[in-house]
């Protein structure tokens, strides 16, 4: 660990197939030592697979992945300087904590477990827990141990695999913390598997997209919500509403672009395409409403519509407008003090600074997106 | 006893009968062991405590005049100076016939376990299906496939493996390999449940943590398995032990266990003191075996 290059995870072409099915399929990507890197997508869509095959868990079916300058494609998981935080934990049951933990130290006969194991503890706030089996652990202890478990090892690469899934909602928020905490402390390469899009964010340095076994956008948890590269991403990394529309080309910095009979104008730096069928998308809370017929900001673009639902979750609200083409918006507006609430049946002009739209590719044929109010992973289509 | 609590005047509370319903359902579990219990005081307590007295039976005695009951203890020692080499053979029979079966029951077990996937259950009926015949007939059979003419002494031989006129029927050999056979799905059993419930990813675990498929299997699997294991021997040990039928029907004169004299003792020597007290010595000894081999083993929970 002389120069930071020496401990890149570089998966190249990596395809893994099980029979007839592709789990993942031609896979690319680069993890820079000592980064915090999150894989996101949805179950089935190749990431706990990816992981796998770093811990030689799997094998590829074509493919390569080195560890800096070593190839450790073919290598056994015993092999590699790799250690998983498995998403069961998987404690040895017959072993107390301090056993689990100097497991990987003891197999390689390593000196001063007790010392190393003690630290390891008072680490992740186990000290004095060492005589404890794993089931006399509540979940987030346990979750500890094994993140004690694979750290002590000081492995080049940390896989975790949603290792924060079969936790509270309370004790994950804690956990998230203390993971950062942690990785910032140690300093090890993390990459870690999950499919909650806020854990993602909140945690990694650089956050994968995965969908279908491939990588739909790769980068830092700000760029990828800020300018989606795919209304995949655009929906499940938040919430986004996607209008069907015709981009008509270039003009000057912006791209014009046609739905529903009005024209808008999306900054070129944030199109992804500028001819052909395209989604025009806005986040909920970039959307703002104000009454029918009362003035919209210089330079803003809106649409008109009629709020069909409403709630009041504290720090904000949270409506729904339906279009005068039947697409239901989701427009988050910010608690900002004044209380005043649209009531249901209003008729509102929802409006947005052009900066802070972006332009995707579509599918010709392809409708609206929006996501519901609800916390879904799903999207729902909403036919114009 | 919980029994009892239901007697005798009560104050009629609010509910109205609700204790008598608590006293009911904690009854429940002495009922259900009625039947157990009983058959277990019929069958095995007062057995036992006749047979403890036929041990200190005055040994003078015979079938047809009676027996006396003078206290014999010395009947325990007489016993043991008749028949210490039989009890050594039954152990040490029984000892070889247990790591045989291990060395051919746990990676049987293992691979029915966690390998075989959907022909589990046929493999599973295979273990048992020998035990569909009687005990008595399986044995025979035995007899038949090692006898002097059978294709199993020819191949030996043809092999060099036996001697021109090697033999393998009336050998110590045949006694332990009947002795194996017979009672190895009693240590495969336990031992397939206890491995069935390894979870395979605590494998995985073991692997990523730099232990080696042998670490892992010396490490995790052994340690896991052990209760399926110290119960599956018990089961092969304990009737192996007492077993006479294999030495009877396998064996010669120089191969008979301590159930062949224990047999004789009853049926033909008639002599029932010395039967009782060498039956009474092997649960003794087997009774020590076992606990000493439970604790530490560290699997309290067998016991």
């Amino acid at each position: 660990m002389t120069t930071p290059e020496t401990g890149d995870l570089r998966i190249t072409n990596v395809t893994k197939r099980f029979g007839e099915f592709t789990a993942v399929d031609d896979l690319s990507l680069t993890v820079p030592q000592g980064a915090f890197f999150a894989l996101l997508g949805a179950s089935g869509c190749g990431k706990t697979t990816t992981l796998r095959m770093v811990a030689g868990l799997e094998e590829p079916t074509t493919g390569e992945i080195r560890l800096g300058d070593r190839d450790i494609t073919r290598l056994r998981p015993y092999q590699r300087p790799v250690n998983t935080v498995f998403q069961s934990y998987a404690l040895f049951p017959h072993l107390d904590v301090f056993e689990n933990v100097a497991f990987g130290l003891r197999r390689r006969k390593l000196r001063q477990v007790k010392e190393q194991v003690d630290k390891m503890l008072e680490l992740v706030q186990l000290g004095g827990f060492g005589k404890r089996k794993p089931a006399e652990l509540s979940g987030g202890q346990q979750q500890r141990v094994a993140l004690a478990r694979a750290l002590i090892n000081h492995p080049q690469v940390l896989l975790l695999d949603e290792p924060l899934g079969a936790l509270d909602l309370k004790l994950r928020r804690q956990m998230q913390i203390e993971l950062k905490r942690i990785q910032t402390e140690v300093g090890i390469t993390f990459v870690h598997v999950t499919h909650d899009q806020e854990e993602a964010m909140t945690m990694a340095d650089t956050v994968a997209v995965m969908n279908a076994g491939k990588i739909e956008q790769l980068g830092r948890p700000a760029e990828i919500y800020e300018y989606p590269a795919t209304a995949f991403v655009a929906n499940f990394l938040g919430q986004s509403n996607l209008l069907a529309g015709e981009a008509a080309g270039r003009s000057g910095d912006v791209v014009q672009v046609a739905a529903y009979e009005q024209r808008f104008a999306v900054p070129a730096v944030r199109s992804r395409t500028d001819r052909g069928p395209v989604f025009l998308g806005v986040r909920p809370e970039k959307l703002a409403l104000v009454p029918a017929g009362a003035a919209v900001p210089a330079g803003h673009q809106f649409v008109a519509g009629v709020v069909t639902d409403s709630s009041y979750v504290g720090v904000s609200t949270q409506y729904l407008v339906r279009t005068g083409w039947g697409t239901e918006l989701a427009v988050f507006a910010p608690n900002g003090g004044d209380a005043t609430q649209l009531a249901v049946g209003s008729q509102v002009t929802a409006h947005w600074n052009p900066h802070h739209a972006f332009l995707l590719e579509r599918a010709p044929g392809e409708g609206d997106q929006t996501t519901p109010l609800l916390d879904s992973p799903d999207t729902v289509g909403v036919g114009s | 006893m919980t029994l009892l609590t239901g007697v005798g005047p009560r104050p009629v509370d609010a509910k109205g009968g609700g204790a008598e319903r608590r006293d009911r359902r904690r009854a429940l579990p002495y009922l259900l062991l009625l039947p157990g219990a009983a058959w277990l005081f019929l069958f095995f307590v007062v057995p036992t405590i006749q047979l403890g007295a036929t041990s200190l039976y005055d040994p003078s005695g015979s079938v047809t005049a009676g027996y006396a009951m003078t206290w014999e203890f010395s009947n325990y020692p007489d016993a043991i100076e008749y028949a210490w080499p039989q009890i050594v053979r039954s152990f040490g029979y029984a000892a070889i016939a247990t790591v045989i079966g291990i060395v051919i029951g746990y990676p049987l077990a293992y691979a029915i376990a966690q390998k075989a996937g959907r022909w589990k259950n046929v493999l599973l009926v295979c273990v048992v299906a020998p035990m569909f015949t009687s005990f008595l007939v399986r044995t025979l059979a035995w007899k038949t496939i090692l006898s002097d003419n059978g294709w199993l002494v020819g191949f030996l031989r043809d092999i060099g493996l036996l001697g021109d006129d090697g033999r393998l029927l009336a050998t110590p050999a045949a006694v332990i390999l009947g002795l194996t056979y017979n009672f190895l799905p009693f240590l495969v059993l336990p031992l397939y449940a206890s491995l069935e419930r390894l979870d395979y990813r605590l494998l995985e675990a073991a692997g990523d943590l730099y232990a080696s498929p042998t670490r892992t299997f010396v490490k995790v699997t052994l340690p896991l398995s052990m209760p399926g294991l110290v119960a599956g021997t018990l089961l092969f040990f304990i009737p192996a032990v007492g077993d006479y039928i294999n030495a009877a029907l396998l064996g010669n004169t120089n191969t008979n266990m301590v159930g062949n004299v224990v047999n004789s003792a009853f049926l033909s020597r008639q002599e029932p003191p010395q039967g009782a007290a060498l039956s009474f010595l092997l649960m003794a000894i087997i009774l020590v075996i076992v606990f000493t081999y439970v604790r530490r083993s560290g699997t309290d929970e067998v016991v």
